[in-house]
């Protein structure tokens, strides 16, 4: 992926995005410097990138203090840049022979499901513990302080199958890899890992190993 | 699992209903689980499944879809994109990073909350509120009242699956109710 070209938004705190469409109308009551660097396409600036690094929203100090967290619910509630979104990625899938999308809970089942229907792929949630009904393979990874679990259904993916992996952010990687572990005790070959956000700091990449990781936006 | 009888002429029905998995004693014993991963795991029938909500929404003006965690957001963001409307998720508490809105409702045994950020919904949007299954009916009659106190009128509930013996359609406020399948 090109990190050549970038664009940089800056938005101070005091700013207020415009109320006329196309931006959300969310009081930012107490974000501050908004700082996302939007990755260019490999054709070039891609000009839906501007508008979907402006939807996303940081909130301070969430879930704990020091956390700059990445919003997307006010990029789902920007229609146009929801759609280019979901059309970035299916533009780069369309055409690779995925048989399966696997989205993990709970943001990863917003942005899966348009890219499964859109390419054909099965859908398939990577869940936290005692979600799925059915009988499950369970892969444990590591917490800030403690672990936890993710689970897929058996069954669900079959060896040979082609997979995607997507969430709405890679931070530290801790998820992504343990879906993408999970996906290849079945025999799925896992062809890349997609997200809207990186936080390039936190090293994600590097715990996917040799994986590739396909992002829209840098925080 | 049954055709809905004003839907039973649409073809697409009957193999949405054959690709979900009924599981049993989930998540206790007695409960037969309605489990639509195996709808998601056939792309027909997934895409078929949204088509359906597609249109019969389109060219509503409906402004906005609610999405109830977690398989709310399986079903919602395909029918909000398809439309032209919002994607707004209705989530457990402490999930949502911003200021929310909260509305509590009841459960066998106590009770459970919804949220809704502040400012995603706004007088005058027109939305619909999307999940896989309606049973009691508690969560969408929740998400009715989030929509509602922020001023939105609630046109309709959409959901896969109806388990008509748990009489959830009574508890939605008065608003309609429209489904796929019935489990009985």
């Amino acid at each position: 992926m090109s990190s050549g070209s970038s664009l940089i938004f800056h938005i101070p705190s005091s700013c207020r995005l415009p109320l006329s469409p196309p931006s959300p109308r969310i009081p930012f009551l107490r974000t501050r410097f908004i700082s996302l660097k939007a990755m260019a396409s490999e054709d070039g600036k891609d000009h839906r990138l501007a508008r979907i690094s402006s939807s996303i929203r940081v909130i301070p100090d969430f879930p704990k203090p020091g956390i700059m967290f990445q919003d997307i619910t006010t990029l789902l509630l920007d229609h146009k840049a929801f759609r280019d979104t979901i059309d970035i990625f299916v533009e780069r899938y369309r055409e690779k022979n995925i048989s399966v999308v696997a989205g993990i809970e709970a943001r990863g089942f917003i942005f899966g499901p348009p890219i499964a229907l859109a390419i054909g792929a099965k859908f398939v949630p990577m869940r936290k513990p005692k979600k799925l009904p059915g009988e499950v393979i369970s892969e444990e990874y590591a917490l800030e302080y403690g672990t936890d679990k993710m689970e897929m259904h058996v069954g669900a993916v079959q060896p040979g199958d082609r997979a995607l992996v997507i969430d709405d952010l890679i931070a530290t990687g801790g998820t992504l890899c343990a879906a993408v572990r999970l996906l290849e005790r079945v025999g799925a070959d896992v062809v890349e890992c997609a997200c809207v956000i990186e936080l390039p700091e936190l090293k994600g990449r590097e715990k996917l190993g040799h994986r590739p990781v396909f992002v829209l936006v840098k925080g | 699992m049954s055709a809905c009888k004003d839907r039973e002429q649409d073809p697409r029905i009957e193999g949405i209903a054959s690709s979900i998995r009924v599981v049993p004693n989930f998540p206790k014993p007695g409960i037969m689980f309605q489990d639509i991963t195996t709808l998601l795991l056939d792309p027909k029938a997934f895409k078929n499944t949204v088509d359906l909500f597609v249109e019969r929404y389109t060219g509503k003006d409906i402004t906005v879809v609610a999405g109830i965690e977690a398989r709310g957001f399986i079903f919602g963001p395909p029918i909000a994109l398809a439309i032209g409307a919002k994607f707004i998720p209705l989530r457990k508490p402490r999930k949502l990073p911003g200021e929310v809105i909260s509305e509590e409702y009841v459960l066998e045994y106590g009770t459970d909350c919804l949220q809704m950020h502040i400012g995603a919904v706004h007088p005058g949007d027109r939305a619909l509120v999307v999940d896989d299954l309606i049973a009691t009916g508690g969560t969408l009659c929740a998400a009715i009242k989030l929509l509602e106190r922020a001023g939105a009128e609630v046109v309709e509930c959409a959901c896969v699956i109806e388990l008509p013996e748990l009489k959830g359609r009574e508890r939605l406020n008065g608003k309609p109710l429209y489904i796929l399948v019935e489990s009985r």
